[in-house]
């Protein structure tokens, strides 16, 4: 009995732990005055001037517009390896893991800085350097979300569809996308956050005059930080778990699908 | 299937990891082996064993390895604790403690600096209970809260995973067999979540001793790892070729990490539990 109670307490502190410095910024994009410690009263003026903000909206925008498009063109570029990985011979299959293992476990600062070396011999750094950054670290995880999907699915349903005479074109979209479809949206989701929380690899290849809002937060760190930025971290944590939610949705209910077969 | 035609589909992503991944990294290892006018030298690779280098990479090293082992240590009885309660839903309880890696990194590093500060909050609520002020920010310690904060779900995932999915089978059968708590805990629970753990450790260990952001934000800017050497290399001091050369013997020291903890990105990573 006092075992469990230590227990519960134990994974209480931890939880406190983790969550505390979350709750302390959220409470304070609440706080009327600019004190970090002391609660003077209730206020949504932080959000307004969020709002009205105009390198904070910028950012934001950067920000979103990296991370879904990066996304987007990662999850083709990942669906269509993963499905080529997949079919491979034991060989070439470790070979392509190996590869895609480098950008997952390689220092975020060395990647940055190789991407950097690399870009400013044929582009001026910024949006476009930013963006293929992003896609180089997001693929990886795309595959990795597609690919055991891709395993532990029923090829014999893909090949009586082609016995019984659609093309593979046919039988691919009405057969395999459904299945994959879990495994792509949580890869796609998977990578749009990656990039949204990505600060060393954007810093090193964004060049002057784009910030995401990563980098906007860094900048202003040592200038001192306004409230709006924890108006801006509780509405980014609260986007974060909405994602997270719907992801989680999607492939709860796909599990329960695959318990009623 | 025409395993021929279905290969075709590779050919953008490998030339996406041809021009981003290797071209990239082939161009650090010809910076660091070439003097800012272009001549050949190991003068950048060399630069490690500079004794502000080396103890750089030696602080480096220590902070990783004390946050990884802390990282252990708050993880390891969590996972025990979560195994024998009566929990139905653990994937949820999971799901709870890894949200809050999902928070944007730079403003989780605020937070923690906000709270410890001089000025911040604990010293706020010490004050008025009339203890006195804790002054760890700029200290290693500081840094080393800091990276157990930001990487500690990193470690929870994969061990949570692991000792979670040991069947009671084998923990029954050793009891009926008169093992005692501690021998199942050495003999059967720890050996069987090794693999948890090293997955673990690369992914705290790694992110911690390539850190330049958390040093810099927490450590005021004082204490130097190896990773701030080489920020500064590449925007102040704009030596691009030390810069290269010391990445390179970072890039080792991770290549020994991932080989000596034997684990390679799996499913036990993050995001994988959604």
């Amino acid at each position: 009995m006092i075992g469990k109670i230590l227990g519960k307490t134990y994974v209480g502190i931890v939880m406190l732990f983790l969550y505390a410095p979350i709750m302390v910024l959220i409470a304070l994009s609440f706080n009327a005055s600019r004190s970090r410690v002391l609660w003077t009263g209730f206020t949504l003026k932080w959000y307004t001037a969020l709002f009205h903000s105009n390198a904070i909206m910028k950012a934001f925008g950067t920000t979103m517009a990296l991370a879904f498009l990066s996304a987007a063109i990662a999850s083709v570029i990942g669906l269509l390896a993963a499905l080529a990985i997949y079919s491979m011979k034991r060989r070439d299959y470790k070979i392509m893991l190996f590869f895609t293992n480098i950008p997952l476990l390689n220092a975020d600062i060395v990647t940055g800085i190789a991407l950097m070396l690399w870009f400013v011999r044929f582009l001026p750094l910024g949006f476009s350097s930013v963006l293929m950054a992003h896609i180089t670290f997001n693929i990886p995880y795309v595959i990795l979300c597609i690919l055991p999907k891709l395993e532990t699915m029923d090829i014999r349903q893909f090949e009586a569809a082609r016995d019984l005479g659609a093309n593979s074109a046919y039988a691919f979209t009405r057969i395999m996308i459904p299945d994959l479809i879990p495994g792509i949206l949580a890869g796609f989701f998977m990578a749009v956050t990656m990039s949204m929380d990505d600060f060393v690899i954007t810093y090193f290849t964004k060049g002057a005059g784009v910030n995401t809002l990563s980098t906007l937060i860094y900048g202003e760190i040592r200038k001192g930080i306004k409230p709006e930025m924890y108006a801006l971290s509780s509405v980014l944590f609260l986007l974060v778990l909405i994602i997270l939610i719907v992801v989680n949705l999607l492939t709860g209910s796909e599990y329960k699908n695959s318990e009623r077969r | 299937m025409n395993r021929k035609k279905i290969q075709v589909l590779s050919i953008p992503y490998v030339i996406w990891i041809i021009g981003f991944t290797v071209i990239p990294l082939l161009f650090v290892f010809a910076k660091a082996v070439t003097s800012p006018q272009g001549a050949f030298t190991a003068g950048n690779l060399i630069a490690i064993f500079d004794p502000v280098h080396r103890k750089a990479l030696f602080l480096s090293i220590e902070l990783a390895f004390i946050s990884s082992i802390l990282c252990i240590l708050i993880s390891y009885p969590v996972a025990l604790i979560l195994r024998s309660s009566k929990i139905r839903n653990k994937k949820i309880i999971l799901f709870v403690m890894i949200l809050p890696m999902w928070m944007n990194f730079i403003l989780r590093i605020l937070a923690i600096q906000m709270l410890i500060s001089k000025n911040g909050l604990i010293n706020h609520f010490l004050s008025l209970l009339g203890l006195g002020k804790i002054s760890i920010i700029n200290t290693e310690a500081a840094i080393i809260i800091g990276m157990v904060y930001d990487y500690l779900p990193y470690m929870l995932l994969p061990v949570l995973n692991c000792v979670l999915a040991i069947p009671d089978d084998i923990i029954e059968a050793s009891k009926d067999l008169g093992a005692n708590r501690f021998t199942v805990l050495t003999k059967i629970l720890i050996p069987l979540s090794l693999s948890g753990i090293g997955s673990g450790i690369t992914m705290v260990f790694v992110p911690s001793m390539t850190e330049f952001v958390i040093a810099n934000i927490l450590g005021g800017g004082k204490i130097m790892l190896l990773g701030n050497v080489i920020e500064q290399e590449f925007s102040v001091t704009m030596n691009w070729n030390l810069g290269s050369g010391l990445s390179v013997t970072l890039m080792i020291f991770v290549l020994l990490t991932t080989l000596i903890s034997g684990r390679t990105v799996s499913e036990t990573d993050k995001g994988f539990v959604i």
